[in-house]
C-alpha cells in the first residue's frame, strides 16, 4: 500500500545541506504494525511527515494505493491526508478552545460531512474510547490519557487506512502510555497500517516489523511473530 | 467545509480570544461611527440650507434693481444716472413672459405699528396676492391679500404670528383695525408661525398691498419681483424673459440682477455635499487605520495559532480551506465591527440631533453604505495578507513550534 523508492530528504541549514534521509526504500502493507525506531535525528520523523504528506521528498518516489503522491498539488494531497491518513501526535495537537467532541469532529467538518452524520460519528467514537463523559470537557480539564484518547478517536474518525504516530507515548507515564498503545494496536486488527516512531525500545518492540534508523538509512529490520 | 462549519469555526476561534476580538471591535466600530456622525453632520448643514432655501418657494426666479457689473461702462454711468428703479409696472409687464406663472412684486420698509396702547416697529412687505402661494406662506386665520388692481391701496394687511402676539395680546386681532405709520389697515389675516428662514422672519412682518406700502413710504420703487416659473424646466426661460423685458423697458440698457433660486440653491449644494464628502473622506482614513490594525491583530493570530494551522494541515485542510478560515474571522469582525459602528453612529447622531434641534442630522444613506462597505473592505482586504501567510505556512514546521 504505502512503497517508497530511494526516498531522499535534504534540509538547507546555513549554507549546509544536510541530508536527513538518504534513500529510504519501504514497503509497507495494508494492516502492518511498523516502529521506526532510531536517536534523535536520525530521519525518523522526517520519514514519518513524508508518508503523512505533510513534507515532500527531495528526490525518490511514494507511491500510496498504486498512485505517485508526490506529484499531487495541495488540494489533491490534503484531501489524500483527509481520507487516507490519521496523525497522533506526542504533543496532542488539540485545540484548546474546542471541546473533546469539537476536537474529535474536527476532521469529519473539515471534509465537508453533513452535520447529522458528523455527530452520529463523533458519539460512536466518543462511547469506543470511554469519553462519553467527557465530551464537553475542553483539553486543559482532561487528563494527558485522556487527551491522546481524543487525538485517537479523531485520528480515526475519517476511518484512515494509514495511522501515523510521532511518539503517541512520549509525554505520558507508562500505564497510561500502554493503554494508548492498545488503542492503537486496535487499529492494526482492522486492516489499518499502524506506523509509530518511537525511541523507546520498549514501545517499538510491539509492532510486528521493527525499522532501526541511524543517520537517514535504515540499519537493520527486526521482526516479532505475529 | 461547509460555508456554515467556516462561519461557525471562525466564530468559535474569535470568542476564543475575547480581548484581541473586541478590540479589533472597537476600532472597526469608531471609524465606521466617525463616517457615520461626520457625513450626517455634514449632510445635516447641507439640508438645513437646502430647507431655507426651499422654504423661500420653489421654481422661484428674483429680480433686484441694479447689476454689479465688474467691467465695462453703460451710457447711464457718463449721464450720471444710478440703475433705474424696477416699478409696479415693469413687474406686471413680466406676466407676458410664456415662462412666467405669477410674479409678487415686493417693496420692504419698516415702520411703526400700534394698536390701542402697544406699539412696535414692524417690518412691512407690500406685495400682492401671489405672494402667499409664490413663496409658501402659511395663514392661521383669515384671508390674505385680496386679488386687486395691482395699483390699488386698499386698506387691509396681514400679520404675522409675533406681531399678533405683541400687539394685540388675548383681544381678537381678525377684523380689527391696526395703525402702520400714519395709516389704518384692517387686519383680515393672521399669518401661521413659521420661523426664520433667510434672514426673513415672517412672524415679525406685516404684509398689505404693494400700491399701499408706496403710498406709506412714499415711493414707486420695488426691493424685489419675485417670479415663479411654470416649471422647473422654465426657470432659465422667465429668468431670460425677465432680463430682456427689463431691459427693453427700461430703454435698452440691462439694469437689473436676475438670480434663479436654483442656481443659488446648486451652489450651495455643491459646496455642502463636498464639504460632506471632504469629512466623510478624513473619518474614513481612520477606518483604513482600523484595517492596518486588523491585520496586525490577525498576524499576530496567525503566529498564535502556528500548531492549529499545522494540525489543520494535517487533518486535510487544503491552503484554500485555511485562507478561507482565516477570511471569515476579518469579515465576521468587520461586520459585528461595522454594525456596532453604525450604531454608534446612529446614537450621536440623535444625541446631536436633540442638541441642535434645527439641524436635521441624519446620515445619509450613501454615507452609511460607503462607511459599511469600507469597513468590510478594509476588514477583507488586509486579511488577505495574514490569511495568505497562515495557508502558506509549512505544516511540519508549524506542528513542531511551540
Amino acid at each position: 500500500m504505502i512503497r517508497l523508492q530511494k526516498v531522499s530528504r535534504n534540509f538547507i541549514v546555513g549554507d549546509q545541506q544536510v541530508a536527513a534521509l538518504r534513500g529510504i526504500d519501504l514497503d509497507i502493507a495494508a494492516g502492518d504494525y511498523v516502529s521506526i525506531m532510531g536517536p534523535s535525528g536520525s530521519g525518523k520523523s522526517t520519514l514519518l511527515n513524508l508518508i503523512g504528506l505533510l513534507d515532500r521528498p527531495s528526490s525518490g518516489t511514494y507511491l500510496l494505493d498504486g498512485g505517485d503522491v508526490t506529484a499531487l498539488n495541495d488540494v489533491q494531497q490534503a484531501k489524500v491526508r483527509s481520507e487516507k491518513i490519521g496523525f497522533v501526535f506526542q504533543s496532542f495537537h488539540l485545540v484548546p478552545r474546542l471541546t473533546a467532541a469539537m476536537n474529535i469532529e474536527l476532521p469529519l467538518i473539515l471534509a465537508g460531512i453533513p452535520v447529522a452524520e458528523r455527530k452520529q460519528r463523533v458519539a460512536v467514537l466518543l462511547k469506543n474510547y470511554g469519553l462519553t463523559d467527557r465530551a464537553d470537557h475542553r483539553p486543559d480539564q482532561l487528563s494527558g490519557g485522556q487527551r491522546q484518547r481524543v487525538a485517537i478517536a479523531r485520528a480515526t474518525s475519517m476511518h484512515p487506512a494509514v495511522l501515523l504516530a510521532d511518539e503517541p507515548t512520549g509525554n505520558l507515564d507508562q500505564t497510561t502510555g500502554k493503554e494508548v498503545m492498545n488503542l492503537l494496536e486496535q487499529m492494526v486488527a482492522k486492516r489499518v497500517a499502524l506506523i509509530v516512531v518511537t525511541h523507546d525500545p520498549v514501545i517499538g518492540g510491539r509492532a510486528m516489523r521493527q525499522l532501526h534508523m541511524v543517520d537517514g538509512q535504515f540499519t537493520r529490520e527486526t521482526g516479532r511473530a505475529a | 467545509m461547509k460555508l456554515f462549519d467556516v462561519l461557525l469555526f471562525a466564530s468559535g476561534s474569535l470568542r476564543g480570544s475575547r480581548t484581541r476580538t473586541l478590540l479589533m471591535i472597537v476600532a472597526m466600530s469608531i471609524g465606521v461611527a466617525a463616517v457615520v456622525v461626520l457625513t450626517s453632520l455634514g449632510e445635516g448643514a447641507r439640508r438645513y440650507v437646502i430647507g431655507q432655501f426651499s422654504s423661500l418657494g420653489s421654481n422661484l426666479v428674483i429680480v433686484l434693481p441694479g447689476r454689479s457689473e465688474t467691467a465695462g461702462v453703460n451710457p447711464g454711468m457718463l449721464l450720471g444716472q444710478t440703475a433705474r428703479d424696477i416699478v409696479v409696472d415693469d413687474a406686471e409687464a413680466l406676466l407676458r413672459s410664456p415662462a412666467v406663472r405669477r410674479i409678487a412684486p415686493l417693496t420692504l420698509g419698516a415702520a411703526q405699528a400700534s394698536h390701542g396702547a402697544r406699539n412696535r416697529e414692524v417690518i412691512v412687505l407690500g406685495s400682492t396676492a401671489d405672494l402667499l402661494p409664490i413663496r409658501h406662506m402659511e395663514l392661521a386665520q383669515g384671508q390674505f391679500l385680496p386679488q386687486i388692481d395691482i395699483n390699488s391701496a386698499m386698506s387691509v394687511c396681514v400679520v404675522g404670528a409675533k406681531v399678533r402676539r405683541e400687539l394685540f395680546g388675548p383681544d381678537t386681532a381678525l377684523g380689527a383695525w391696526l395703525r402702520i405709520g400714519d395709516r389704518r389697515f384692517r387686519v383680515i389675516g393672521l399669518l401661521a408661525e413659521q420661523g426664520e428662514s433667510m434672514g426673513m422672519n415672517t412672524d415679525d412682518l406685516v404684509i398689505i398691498p404693494v400700491a399701499s406700502a408706496h403710498n406709506l413710504f412714499n415711493t414707486q420703487a420695488l426691493f424685489r419681483v419675485l417670479i415663479e416659473a411654470k416649471n422647473r424646466d422654465m426657470i432659465e426661460a422667465a429668468k431670460h424673459d425677465a432680463e430682456e423685458i427689463l431691459m427693453r423697458r427700461h430703454g435698452g440698457e440691462r439694469d437689473v440682477t436676475v438670480i434663479t433660486q436654483d442656481a443659488v440653491l446648486a451652489t450651495f449644494d455643491r459646496i455642502l455635499r463636498a464639504l460632506t464628502l471632504a469629512v466623510g473622506g478624513i473619518a474614513a482614513i481612520s477606518l483604513s487605520v482600523a484595517g492596518v490594525l486588523i491585520m496586525n491583530v490577525m498576524l499576530i493570530s496567525v503566529a498564535q495559532r502556528t500548531q492549529e494551522i499545522g494540525l489543520m494541515k494535517a487533518l486535510g485542510a487544503p491552503q484554500g480551506e485555511i485562507r478561507r478560515m482565516f477570511f471569515a474571522e476579518a469579515v465576521l469582525l468587520s461586520m459585528v465591527g461595522s454594525t456596532v459602528g453604525w450604531l454608534l453612529g446612529e446614537i450621536g447622531s440623535a444625541i446631536i440631533g436633540m442638541v441642535y434641534p434645527t439641524l436635521p442630522v441624519s446620515a445619509p444613506w450613501w454615507a452609511v453604505l460607503a462607511a459599511l462597505g469600507t469597513a468590510l473592505l478594509t476588514g477583507t482586504l488586509f486579511s488577505v495578507w495574514p490569511a495568505r501567510r497562515a495557508a502558506k505556512l509549512d505544516p511540519v514546521a508549524a506542528l513542531s513550534k511551540r
